[in-house]
């Protein structure tokens, strides 16, 4: 069967003042129906840029170059016309974002706009899509749904709009839903609330998720497939239980290393040495050899290509070829 | 929401008293009087100078003409001009109105009309051709002054082209038998000139104003969250982005009310429009103590009116205010 989502070759490019920005630069990967796979990296790395291309929505002047492909179901998402984009936008693909604080409009009611995604892709009456506001906002677990209907965003919490624009990304039924680190902006207890309540509606609807994050906690136990992306690119990528048990590329290793845990004896941090380079100058061969603790020579000068290093688990790291990893 | 209007509109009563006061004082500091310049048209006794004097009350203490006035306008009576005596000040004012109310009202629509369109339309199309060289026409409008575009545009379209008439409301040679068409379509003609002259010169300030709030909108998150679920672009464009860009403008308008009444001083004496602003400049060209109060006091009410209008407007349209 062909995944929901396909990925090949994404490259994503800016113009800028110092020349051509590269801020992704080859990603590939695929998302099957009702999977979770964690796109996890720093900020910086690209991996929102790469969630917005998925819908078209790379903000000008970045373009997506040619030679880049997303399939949604064998449909070619590049080729589409306005229309036809629409048609995807929040009707196949829903979206949800980091700052649910700004995510929604000042101006209007929440059933005002969850209404309006529902008729943006229905043909529903006014007080039809208000009746299915009300079950969606029942759905993800608002309580007084009724009397939440007719309040303005800024009369809610922070978890609270996050739930509100989970109901407006399910409006209309999505076989997938992304999530662009859907609990950074908010409180710890809050994150688990809203991170159980995707993994319900998950669950509940055999949706696919692609869910963004620089936050590895989170991922464990709930992805089923974790890709980790530095400088514009893919370096590893595995089913979830094999990449925490042998997380192989250097990159990754540094992450978990420098993710605090509650259990076992209190060590010290380990942060990665260096920052993130400029998208506009990526180093050549490998791009993280500059920062890597086990670079060898020819990582300066040769780029790495996805390497196997187990079953369904591959990275970009000579390491592998070296049987080292 | 009654007592933030209450408050607000008691704010306002009290500063258009202050205001009052402070026009009568400083119209009184004011070099010459109104009847110097009557005695300097004519020869006349000094004895009959000071017997006007006397009886326009110009003789007394300023602080007994100043209770005087304040009696008097509580009454609703703002005085007898001195210069068109026996007219009464308010007489005076709403023979004026009419033609104040047309010329502003027009621009007022003109202005915010195609302001607000272009703004959009530079917004949208930010930093292409289009954009800048609306940028350039419209700057270099707003730096014009208005009596001197006035003058230029009525030399061009009234003198060289003979196309449209260059003074007045009305054609004085129109048949007075006329059909109501006819005489509509002559006040008309005599519009286009002052109404294009003021809307050319402030038209800027809207585009820029417009084209700024929306841009900063666009950027927001809401609207990209809009695109994402699949909202058609038109809707993005003017029911989420635009109408979070309507605050800024509506404060403008709210600054720029008080244009449909006193209009504007220098366009009405260009094109000899009988509006309150040439009534105004007159008034005050002759010392008209009564008549420069009458239409100072007119146009203070305006802009108090106006931003108390604004505050109702942002009231109305964002429901953080309204929470508030």
């Amino acid at each position: 069967m062909t995944p929901l989502l396909e990925v090949e070759d994404l490259r994503i490019t800016f113009p800028t003042r110092h020349g051509t920005s590269h801020p992704v630069d080859g990603v590939s990967f695929s998302v099957a129906r009702g999977e979770l796979l964690a796109l996890v990296g720093e900020s910086g790395c690209g991996k929102s840029l790469t969630s917005l291309a998925l819908l078209r929505l790379v903000p000008p002047p970045g373009q997506i170059q040619p030679g880049s492909a997303i399939r949604l179901d064998g449909t070619d998402v590049l080729g589409l016309g306005p229309e036809e984009l629409r048609s995807i936008r929040g009707r196949r693909i829903g979206m949800i974002f980091q700052d649910p604080m700004t995510s929604l409009n000042p101006v209007f009611t929440i059933a005002d706009q969850i209404g309006e995604s529902v008729r943006a892709h229905q043909k529903v009456s006014k007080r039809a899509a208000r009746a299915r506001a009300l079950e969606l906002l029942q759905e993800v677990g608002i309580p007084d749904p009724t009397q939440r209907l007719d309040v303005y965003p800024h009369q809610m919490s922070g978890g609270m709009r996050q739930r509100v624009m989970i109901a407006i990304a399910l409006a209309s039924e999505p076989e997938m839903l992304i999530a662009d680190e859907p609990t950074t902006a908010l409180d710890v207890t809050v994150q688990a609330q809203i991170l159980e309540l995707l993994d319900g509606l998950r669950a509940a609807r055999g949706m696919a998720v692609l869910l963004i994050t620089h936050d590895l906690g989170i991922v464990a136990g709930r992805a089923d497939r974790v890709a980790v992306m530095y400088a514009g690119r893919l370096v590893e990528e595995a089913a979830t239980a094999e990449l925490f048990a042998r997380p192989s590329h250097p990159y990754t290793k540094g992450l978990l290393a420098s993710v605090p845990r509650i259990t076992g004896a209190v060590t010290r941090l380990t942060p990665i040495a260096g920052t993130v380079p400029a998208p506009t100058a990526w180093p050549a061969g490998c791009r993280f050899h500059p920062r890597c603790p086990a670079a060898l020579p020819r990582c300066a000068t040769d780029d790495p290509p996805a390497l196997p290093v187990g079953n369904a688990h591959r990275m970009r790291c000579w390491l592998a070829e070296a049987g080292r990893a | 929401m009654t007592r933030w209007l209450v408050r607000r509109t008691l704010q306002a009563v009290v500063t258009f008293v202050v205001v009052t006061v402070l026009l009568f004082v400083l119209m009184r500091l004011t070099p010459g009087d109104p009847l110097e310049r009557l005695a300097g048209d004519r020869q006349m006794s000094a004895e009959a100078v000071a017997a006007l004097r006397h009886k326009f009350g110009i003789d007394q203490p300023i602080t007994t003409q100043f209770t005087s006035f304040v009696a008097g306008a509580l009454a609703g009576d703002l005085g007898v001009s001195i210069e068109h005596y026996p007219t009464k000040v308010s007489t005076l004012v709403l023979s004026r109105l009419p033609a104040s109310l047309l010329l502003g009202g027009t621009v007022l629509l003109l202005t915010f009309g195609i302001g607000i369109a272009l703004g959009v339309f530079q917004a949208v199309k930010r930093r292409s051709r289009a954009d800048r060289w609306l940028t350039r026409a419209s700057l270099t409008l707003y730096a014009m002054p208005s009596f001197w575009l006035g003058l230029v545009l009525a030399w061009f379209f009234g003198i060289r082209l003979q196309l449209l008439p260059v003074a007045q409301m009305h054609d004085p040679l129109l048949d007075p038998d006329a059909s109501w068409l006819v005489r509509t379509g002559d006040v008309l003609r005599h519009l286009i000139l002052p109404a294009v002259t003021l809307t050319a010169v402030s038209l800027a300030a809207v585009m820029r104003y417009q084209r700024t709030a929306l841009l900063e909108v666009l950027r927001l998150d809401f609207v990209l969250a809009a695109r994402a679920r699949g909202i058609p672009e038109r809707q993005v464009l003017w029911r989420h982005a635009w109408r979070n860009a309507l605050f800024p403008v509506v404060g403008l308008l709210g600054l720029w009310l008080p244009m449909l009444v006193s209009g504007s001083v220098f366009v009405e004496q260009v094109f000899n429009w009988p509006g309150l602003g040439s009534l105004a400049a007159d008034a005050v060209g002759a010392r008209d103590y009564p008549v420069i109060l009458g239409t100072a006091m007119l146009v203070s009410a305006q802009v108090l009116l106006g931003g108390l209008l604004a505050d109702l407007a942002y009231y109305a349209l964002d429901p953080r205010v309204r929470q508030a």
